[in-house]
């Protein structure tokens, strides 16, 4: 069985991000790039189920400009077989990204689809969703641990929601995307960074794949959270009442 | 695997026991070769329970991806192209991508970036900000005297120096440099006749208390037939060598003496702005026993870095470096260049001030120190980058010479003395050490230095005592007050760390190792007022 992983490259979680003077999105020039966290993480499930000799193939995927070869590398480096970059210049909308990746599916026809279960840097939490939706596969979302039946071909997923943890029993192949406490991603070692180079890593455009990914969406403006307010200490009870009445408008 | 392999057998007089197989192996599995699909069946290993080291092997090993190691690296695969042959370089980085780890000021000469890469401008390295003015001012608590500028930047730029580190490293990269960086050199390793045979990288994965989390890796062996260290100021693997192979004494040099600098990137109102304006301070906040001074260069996009350098022989233990440099941009005459502005990045680092009398014996059996690890930074220019750059160059030629001619890296000695780094440091010689007798005789001689003899006599001032021994007991001082950060010109040290991006896991053995544990009781904290809680920028030291 295939394991297909998405990595996306962001910008490091480390770093303090700025807006751009003209408000139309963040800095990224000269500031640090990684793979998205929780794309590490479905990475290593991915390589900790091949490992255990439940699937024979990890093949990354990742889609943006040229430096995405960057992410892929260390996808590699990591224990990925293969890597596949889409070159696309624009903006990556969830709905585009779902729609390529049913394309890439049907060509390379994994076993299973596992992705982070958002970015770091829009926060969407929306392509596992979608591409789970366009292949009409079962999905098990927000993923804290990972159970495999090569025999019954279905996969136990328990879910993190809010009332605390949902098993699911999907049938394979399908999509599960990573929630943080799945795995403890492994380090790329020196070794690996190098044999890492002459893994191969096929290319793609949207183009090809005959998806098109004009934005529908359009960023107006971006601006940074209004700065927390200081706090007001107050002398009493009554002031309190006072101010919940008629300064913040609670009571 | 198999091109991997090619490269070991590749090597020279290698026994059969002796030889070593990459293996890929992970530690989820038992440390078994059988068992593994990739692995290969070894020849004489015992499989431990502590897993072995791989090693790779390179020509030349370089650590650390700074001005120096990278001209060193570029020179190396340039000299190749020039003859015809190939060597394979590698050089190691700690910092999680080339430059993460480059603090300087900086106004850059491009004298040694002309010697390497004359096309620079044409390939687009970031240098485009000319020195456009050149202002030095003495400070007092409410005014800015302004002097002559004793400095000449004519032709030089101002610029960031990570940028264009970062820049070298993709020229480097191009001419086939194999630069891996988040692995740093925590190790010499050596042969049995005692010559450095390359380096060790950290084991990573280590929880808190020292065991191995889920995460273990172990470090790997980088060997080279030479060994580079550029690992900057006080790098230390460096101080190893050097008291090792007693590099000091045989350079006939004295000790190092170093300066800490503390800096910030602003991004300030528009009509505030002069791009290439060049700012050098002296005075206050400093005390007159105080060596040191601070700067601000106006950058491209509005950006200006700004940062006070304290000579960390200072006596008075109360002292706050980083409480100094909040004090300065208080400055009436500072406080308007920032009004308006948003701090973007904080960071620090020590620089060394030795020049001539510390340059050290920078050849080793196996290996050389190049950049400031030796330590060939100009003071009075407060320059260090060109002569890095250039004693990079140096050591790769001598280097390039050790495999195409059986010469021996002595060459690289030879060559430092006859180049003009060693012109400029002999030069400037004695501005720095004369600064022991006090700020006013020390300006003084300078200007005899700088104006008349200009450094064309045979008297060479000492340095003063060794830093760490200049600090003098608390008693014989008082604590200063320093005014508590406003939030928008100044800043507390949480703030401002959190601006230097530097993120580190928690769960891992502290980076600080002391030597003896019982110093910080017994002596610190009786005698000099625990100065390790004011000393450091970072507050390490909790």
């Amino acid at each position: 069985m295939k394991i297909m992983v998405t990595v996306k490259r962001v910008i490091d979680y480390a770093v303090k991000i700025r807006v751009k003077p003209d408000k139309t999105g963040v800095v990224t020039q000269n500031v640090k790039m990684s793979m998205n966290p929780f794309c590490e993480i479905a990475l290593e499930e991915a390589l900790r189920i091949r490992e255990s000799g439940l699937a024979s193939e990890v093949v990354a995927v990742s889609m943006g400009p040229s430096q995405c070869v960057d992410t892929l590398r260390t996808g590699l480096a990591m224990g990925a077989d293969r890597g596949i970059h889409v070159e696309a210049n624009d903006s990556m909308y969830p709905l585009f990204v779902a729609k390529i990746l049913k394309k890439l599916v049907e060509i390379e026809k994994p076993g299973l689809l596992i992705l982070g279960k958002q970015a770091i840097d829009d926060d969407c939490n929306q392509t596992g969703q979608m591409v789970a939706g366009l292949l009409n596969w079962p999905q098990g979302t927000f993923a804290s641990k990972v159970v495999l039946d090569k025999e019954k071909q279905v996969a136990t997923v328990d879910r993190e929601v809010d009332d605390g943890i949902e098993t699911l029993c999907l049938n394979l192949p399908a999509v599960i995307t990573t929630d943080l406490r799945l795995n403890q991603p492994r380090y790329a070692t020196l070794p690996n960074i190098m044999k890492a180079k002459s893994k191969p890593i096929k290319k793609f455009t949207p183009k090809e794949l005959n998806v098109d990914i004009k934005p529908d969406l359009e960023i107006v403006e971006v601006t940074e959270p209004p700065k927390r307010k200081s706090g007001v200490l107050v002398s009493s009870v009554d002031e309190l009442i006072e101010k919940l009445k008629h300064e913040a408008n609670v009571i | 695997m198999f091109k991997l392999s090619s490269l070991l057998f590749k090597s020279k007089s290698k026994s059969k026991n002796a030889l070593t197989i990459i293996r890929t192996f992970n530690n989820l599995q038992p440390c078994n070769a059988s068992t593994h699909a990739n692995s290969r069946v070894p020849i004489s290993r015992n499989f431990c329970t502590a897993p072995e080291r791989d090693s790779i092997e390179y020509d030349v090993v370089i650590v650390g991806a700074g001005p120096a190691g990278l001209s060193a690296a570029i020179r190396l695969k340039q000299l190749c192209r020039e003859n015809d042959t190939d060597l394979s370089v590698c050089v190691l980085e700690k910092g999680s991508e080339v430059g993460a780890h480059i603090l300087s000021g900086n106004v850059f000469e491009p004298r040694a970036l002309d010697e390497l890469l004359p096309q620079w401008k044409q390939q687009e390295a970031p240098i485009s900000t000319p020195v456009s003015s050149d202002k030095f001012w003495f400070l007092t608590k409410n005014r800015a005297i302004s002097l002559p500028s004793p400095f000449d930047n004519k032709g030089n730029y101002v610029i960031s120096l990570s940028q264009l580190v970062r820049w070298m490293g993709a020229k480097a990269e191009e001419l086939g440099v194999e630069i891996y960086p988040g692995f740093a050199a925590s190790e010499i390793l050596y042969d049995s006749d005692n010559k450095v045979i390359g380096i060790g990288t950290n084991d990573m994965g280590i929880s808190k208390d020292g065991s191995k989390k889920e995460t273990f890796q172990r470090g790997v062996e980088v060997k080279g037939q030479i060994t580079l260290l550029s690992e900057g100021c006080r790098g230390s693997l460096s101080e190893q060598i050097m008291k090792k192979y007693n590099l000091r004494e045989k350079g006939g040099a004295e000790h190092q003496t170093y300066a800490l600098g503390i800096k910030e990137v602003w991004e300030i109102d528009e009509e505030k702005h002069q791009p290439g304006a060049v700012l050098h301070t002296l005075g206050w906040p400093l005390d007159h026993k105080t060596y040191g001074g601070s700067f601000l260069y106006h950058m491209k996009d509005r950006q200006i870095s700004l940062g006070l350098v304290v000579a960390l022989n200072y006596q008075n233990p109360f002292m706050n470096p980083y409480e100094e440099f909040q004090k300065f941009k208080h400055h009436p005459a500072i406080k308007p260049f920032l009004e308006g502005g948003t701090v973007i990045q904080y960071g620090a680092r020590t620089l060394n001030e030795g020049g001539f009398q510390s340059v050290p014996y920078p050849v080793f059996p196996g290996g050389a120190i190049v950049g400031c690890s030796a330590g060939f930074l100009n003071v009075p220019k407060i320059k260090g980058t060109h002569t890095a750059m250039k004693s990079g160059m140096l050591a790769a030629e001598a280097a390039f010479g050790v495999f195409n001619e059986g010469l021996d890296m002595n060459t690289y000695w030879d060559a430092l003395r006859n180049s003009w780094i060693w012109e400029e440091l002999y030069k400037s010689r004695n501005y720095r050490p004369a600064f022991k007798y006090g700020l006013i005789p020390g300006l003084a001689l300078s200007g005899l230095e700088h104006y008349i003899l200009k450094g064309r006599h045979p008297i060479t001032l000492k340095h003063g005592k060794p830093d760490h021994e200049a600090t003098n007991a608390a008693e014989l001082h008082s604590p200063i007050h320093y005014p508590k950060p406003d939030g928008v010109f100044s800043f507390d040290v949480p703030t401002s760390l959190h601006r230097s991006n530097t993120n580190h896991e928690h769960d891992q053995p502290p980076h600080l190792r002391l030597r003896d544990p019982k110093i910080p009781e017994l002596t610190n904290l009786p005698v000099f007022a625990a100065p390790e809680s004011r000393y450091c920028p970072a507050r390490v030291y909790e």
